[in-house]
């Protein structure tokens, strides 16, 4: 069989191949040029929505969900850190350790951190922010932020959560790699808080227990 | 139990797998009593649906015996229950709103990831029908988990027989809602694509809405002919200028309404469609889009369309000037079963809606995977095929 080419001899792929890739950098150049172009002023969008996602040696990652429940409820399950396991796929548990709280998390490859936090912001059914101390294998800090929904829509939870990956970015790729990474489980965590919350339950297709 | 299961692209079986017990606490279990292969079955029989996994359970059209509850399943044991292949949760927003198959909770949260890049929101979880969609174990075997049964079955008093409202589990309600997209107003005229099992229940959702007249579209004669017995004028794309006749059988105005009853596999050798069709089969573009053309260049200026059938990737060359400057309006979706049920089962029940001319084929479950063959590739005769178990 023989291939299309065009009267040069090259074939019809190459050219295509040559002209995305051009496209591809043309588009990168431009927009590195529109970031730089940006007058100072901000928009209203939350920071974590910025094309900028480290700040400093911290990734910083969010997720809002809408969940049709009185803020006070979500609030007071929140408190209770020990509660967020149910939740958190990758939590394997959470304990009280005197004031703080020491959590162990499955991270890629088998891996296992501990951290103990600390909560610094405490607003009953408005707001909760912790930090990790001393002795933590991972740096982070986190807030919820319980607000109401317009309407009769119920609750407004905002979660961000910054952390230091610990291999630095080629380990937050790892982990994304490994579905380990916190914007892939706080997403899922927000939306499995929100099942529990909403129907009691959280969603499985599985069709038996021990499947 | 014994359950069909997916093997690849026309290769269905029916395999011993274990039996499903009760994991959450609203859960129920259903012996299944009969159960439909379903055209959008078709799509997952033809490997153009993604994220569907060898040993899957397919079936999305079921009905049954409920032989055990979770704690706060609010169904009893051995009431005969029709189940929506819709899984909703009957508490987030968008159950609130009724828009049941829009349900948040129901999709499992890891499976989530895979179509909120793909769709910009994560869909809702349906039986039988992919990871996409929560990759459930579907309804075509002796036993289903039914997850949120206090929401989604509706129980079936004494009387009407198995085959008579085991439609309310998809197609009776997709046609339903499907004509209900439309607005109907008086005089109007509704132009449907497609005389399968949904296209044939928008045909008489319709007539039974007020549609001054209903005009069916297809090349398949058996199945003309049954739109024809339900009252439609019919059109048969093969012999006539579909546009050319749809504007001449209503005054030179084009209908008011238009059902694309066909979705993302149409038929036909017209030039976009032999395109559609090259891309689809080397896995670029994904839909086929004939129909959905045809539909928009033949409404009235200020019509609707309604989409009932299935897509589910991008479309080219998609008709933006015309639906612009037409004023069209466009309405879709997956069915919100669960707010069709009950007035349906009344109808059923009082004998304005028949469900079972549809049926040309009843088999035991053992014999699906021929089921399936046939529905697929003789289309005329195979119009609806129900399973026993």
């Amino acid at each position: 069989m023989r291939h299309s080419r065009t009267r040069a001899g090259v074939a019809l792929p190459d050219i295509l191949l040559a002209a995305s890739a051009g496209l591809l950098v043309y588009t990168a150049y431009s927009r590195i040029k529109e970031r730089r172009s940006l007058p100072g002023h901000p928009d209203s969008a939350p920071g974590r929505t910025s094309r900028q996602s480290r700040y400093g040696d911290y990734a910083v990652s969010g997720r809002s969900v809408t969940i049709n429940r009185p803020r006070s409820e979500l609030y007071t399950f929140w408190r209770d850190f020990e509660n967020l396991a149910q939740v958190m796929d990758n939590v394997d548990s959470v304990v009280p350790d005197g004031e703080a709280s020491l959590w162990t998390i499955r991270g890629p490859g088998g891996a296992s951190y501990r951290i103990r936090t600390e909560i610094v912001a405490d607003r009953e059914n408005e707001e909760i922010a912790w930090r990790s101390v001393d002795g933590s294998d991972i740096d982070t800090e986190g807030k919820v932020m319980f607000r109401d929904a317009p309407a009769d829509r119920g609750t407004e939870v905002e979660a961000i959560v910054a952390y230091v990956p610990p291999a630095g970015a080629a380990g937050q790729l790892i982990a994304k790699l490994f579905q380990r990474e916190p914007r892939v489980q706080g997403r899922r965590e927000m939306k499995r808080f929100k099942m529990l919350m909403e129907t009691g339950e959280v969603a499985t297709a599985r069709n038996r227990s021990s499947d | 139990m014994r359950a069909l299961t997916y093997h690849g692209k026309h290769d269905v079986r029916v395999d011993s797998v274990p039996d499903p017990e009760i994991v959450n606490p609203r859960d129920a279990i259903i012996e299944i009593t009969a159960t439909a292969i379903c055209g959008s079955d078709l799509h997952l029989y033809d490997g153009v649906i993604p994220g569907v996994m060898n040993g899957d359970i397919l079936g999305h059209e079921f009905m049954g015996r409920v032989v055990e509850t979770g704690r706060d399943s609010t169904l009893k044991k051995d009431q005969r229950v029709v189940v929506p292949f819709t899984i909703s949760c009957g508490k987030c927003f968008h159950c609130m709103k009724q828009q049941y198959s829009a349900c948040d909770n129901s999709n499992p949260a890891e499976k989530q990831d895979l179509t909120e890049p793909l769709y910009g929101e994560a869909l809702s979880g349906l039986f039988g029908y992919s990871h996409l969609t929560g990759g459930y174990p579907g309804g075509q075997a002796e036993y289903v988990r039914v997850p949120f049964s206090d929401v989604g079955p509706i129980v079936i008093p004494d009387g009407p027989s198995d085959e008579e409202v085991l439609f309310l589990s998809d197609i009776l309600p997709t046609g339903w809602m499907a004509a209900e997209n439309c607005d109907i107003e008086e005089g109007d005229t509704v132009a449907v694509w497609g005389c399968g099992p949904v296209g044939l229940f928008a045909v008489q959702s319709a007539l039974l809405m007020g549609a001054h007249q209903v005009i069916a579209i297809d090349h398949y004669p058996n199945r003309l002919d049954l739109a024809r017995k339900l009252g439609a004028k019919v059109i048969d794309y093969r012999r006539t200028h579909v546009l050319e006749a749809l504007r001449e059988m209503t005054g030179g105005i084009g209908p008011d309404a238009v059902i694309d009853a066909v979705g993302m596999e149409s038929h036909g050798m017209a030039p976009d469609n032999v395109v559609d069709t090259v891309k689809q089969k080397v896995g670029i573009g994904a839909d086929r889009g004939h129909v959905l053309r045809e539909a928009i260049m033949a409404v009235r200026k200020g019509g609707r369309i309604s989409m009932p059938g299935v897509y589910g990737g991008f479309l080219d060359k998609f008709p933006t000037g015309a639906f612009m400057e037409k004023g069209l309006q466009w309405r879709t979706g997956q069915t919100h079963v669960q707010k069709y049920s009950h007035d349906l089962l009344r109808r059923i029940q009082e004998g304005d809606i028949d469900t079972t001319f549809l049926i040309s084929h009843r088999l035991p479950l053992e014999e699906a995977p021929r089921g399936y063959e046939n529905f697929h590739s003789r289309q005329d005769e195979w119009t609806k095929v129900v399973l026993t178990p």
